[in-house]
C-alpha cells in the first residue's frame, strides 16, 4: 500500500520561498529487529524519495534502516514557473509510486 | 517509550510506594475530572496530534476514506448505503446490534456490514483496511462526546468488562483499576499512568509505529502484567471496551489520537 500526504501551496508569487511537506505510509522495517519467536523481521524500507518542480529536481533523499515509520518530510524551494510538483518515492525492490500537485505561480 | 517486557520491575516499585491499598470500593469514575491521555502527553506529541497535516493517523483515515466510497467485486460500496457518512456514531459504539443482539464495537460493526450488508468476508482485526476504515469513522466523530448506552441487552455486557477491569490477573496480580484508577497521574518509568481511556483510538502509538486499535492496546497492558492476553475481537474485550466507554462518557473523542 502506498498512501502519501502532500501539502503543497495551490499559488504562490514568482521569487517565494515555498514549504513543501509529503508524509509517506511506509513501515520502514529495519531489518534489525526480531519478531515474538526470535525469527528476524526482514528489512522493508524505502530506499529514494525526489521532488520535481515542473521537470526539475529540487530535493532528493537517500534512505536507510535508521528513519522511522511514516517518513515525514519538509523542504523548501522557490516558486518561478506554473507547473507539477511530483512526488516520487522508491522502496527497496524498485517498486516506486508518485504523486503530483499543480502549482500557480503569480 | 517504555518496553511492555519491562513493565515488571517498574511495577514492583510502584506497588512498593502506594500506601496499603484501599479497600476496592468499585467506583466507576473515581477522578474528579476526566482526563483524556491527550493531558498527559508531552506539548510535542500534542502538537503532533493537532496538526492534522502531520499527524500519521490521517495516513489511515484518509485510506479508509478510499475503502469507504469504492466498491470491492460485486458489492455495493459502504458510502452507497451510508450515503450521508457515519458522523456521531463512532461515540455510541459499542453498541447492541438490534438484529442479533449482539454487542458490537465499531470494529465488528463495521465487518458485520462486510458480511450481512455486502456478502464479503469479515476483515481481520488489525488488518489495515479495518484499522483505515474505523479511524475513518471514529474520526467522523472527533470532538463529540463519548456517550455509550448500558442499559437493556448491553447491561451484563457492562457487567462483564467491569468484572475484567477490577479482576487482578498476570504475574504482576494487578488490575486495570489499580493502575488507571489508583495510580492515574503517577509516573511508571519513563511513562505517566493516564486514566486509561479508550477516546483516542484507533490511535497511532509511537511505541507501535503505526495505528492500532484500542484492543491492541489493552493487549499491550494485559501483557505488561505478564497476563495471558485475550485474542483480539475477543467479546470479553468488547465487554471491557463498553466498561471503558461508559466510564468515560462525556469526555471528546481524539481519533486519530498519538500516544507514546
Ligand atoms: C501496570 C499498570 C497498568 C495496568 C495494570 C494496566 N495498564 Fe493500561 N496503561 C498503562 C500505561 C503505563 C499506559 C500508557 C500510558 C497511559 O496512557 O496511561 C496504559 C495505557 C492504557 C490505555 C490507553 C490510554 C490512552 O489515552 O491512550 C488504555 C485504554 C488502557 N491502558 C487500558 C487498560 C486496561 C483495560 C487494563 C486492564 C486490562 C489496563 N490498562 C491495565 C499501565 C497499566
Ligand atoms: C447494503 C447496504 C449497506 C452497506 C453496503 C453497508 N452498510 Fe453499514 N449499515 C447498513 C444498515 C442497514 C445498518 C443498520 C444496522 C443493520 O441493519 O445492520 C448499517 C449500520 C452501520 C453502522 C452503524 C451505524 C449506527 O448508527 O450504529 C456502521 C458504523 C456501518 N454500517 C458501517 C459500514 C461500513 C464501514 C460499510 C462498508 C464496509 C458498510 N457499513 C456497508 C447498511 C449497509
Amino acid at each position: 500500500m502506498a498512501s502519501i500526504r502532500l501539502s503543497v501551496p495551490a499559488t504562490a508569487k514568482r521569487g517565494d520561498v515555498i514549504e513543501l511537506k509529503a508524509l509517506i505510509q511506509h513501515p520502514m522495517e529495519s531489518g534489525y529487529r526480531r519478531g515474538s519467536r526470535g525469527e528476524a523481521i526482514p528489512r522493508n524500507i524505502i530506499t529514494r524519495f525526489e521532488c520535481r518542480y515542473d521537470g526539475e529536481t529540487v530535493f532528493a533523499a537517500d534512505f536507510h534502516p535508521g528513519i522511522a515509520a511514516d517518513p515525514f518530510l519538509t523542504f523548501h524551494t522557490r516558486a518561478t514557473r506554473s507547473g507539477p510538483v511530483l512526488f516520487r518515492w522508491t522502496d527497496q525492490h524498485g517498486e516506486s509510486w508518485q504523486e503530483t500537485a499543480m502549482l500557480t505561480v503569480t | 517509550m517504555i518496553r511492555l517486557s519491562g513493565l515488571g520491575l517498574a511495577l514492583v516499585a510502584v506497588a512498593a510506594c502506594t500506601p496499603a491499598a484501599p479497600p476496592e470500593t468499585h467506583l466507576d469514575a473515581p477522578f474528579e475530572r476526566l482526563q483524556s491521555g491527550y493531558d498527559f502527553l508531552t506539548p510535542e506529541t500534542q502538537a503532533l496530534q493537532d496538526d492534522t497535516f502531520s499527524n500519521p493517523g490521517y495516513l489511515w483515515v484518509d485510506r479508509g476514506a478510499e475503502l469507504f466510497n469504492t466498491s470491492d467485486a460485486d458489492a455495493p460500496s459502504c458510502a452507497s448505503c451510508h450515503t450521508t457518512g457515519l458522523a456521531g456514531v463512532a461515540a455510541s459504539y459499542p453498541a447492541i446490534d438490534s438484529d442479533s443482539g449482539q454487542l458490537l464495537n465499531l470494529e465488528g460493526r463495521i465487518n458485520t456490514c462486510r458480511e450481512r450488508h455486502q456478502h464479503l468476508p469479515a476483515l481481520d482485526y488489525e488488518s489495515d483496511a479495518l484499522r483505515a476504515l474505523s479511524a475513518y469513522i471514529a474520526n467522523q466523530s472527533h470532538g463529540l462526546p463519548l456517550s455509550v448506552d448500558i442499559s437493556g441487552a448491553a447491561a451484563t455486557h457492562y457487567a462483564n468488562g467491569r468484572d475484567y477491569f477490577f479482576t487482578r490477573r498476570g504475574q504482576l496480580n494487578l488490575s486495570c483499576h489499580q493502575c488507571h484508577d489508583q495510580n492515574a497521574g503517577k509516573r511508571l518509568r519513563g511513562d505517566t499512568i493516564s486514566q486509561g481511556h479508550g477516546n483516542g483510538f484507533p490511535a497511532y502509538r509511537l511505541e507501535w509505529q503505526t495505528l492500532g486499535s484500542l484492543q491492541r492496546r489493552i493487549f499491550d497492558c494485559d501483557t505488561g502484567v505478564r497476563a495471558e492476553p485475550l485474542p483480539l475481537g475477543s467479546q470479553t474485550y468488547i465487554d471491557l471496551e463498553l466498561y471503558l466507554s461508559a466510564r468515560a462518557n462525556g469526555l471528546a473523542m481524539e481519533s486519530p489520537a498519538i500516544r507514546r
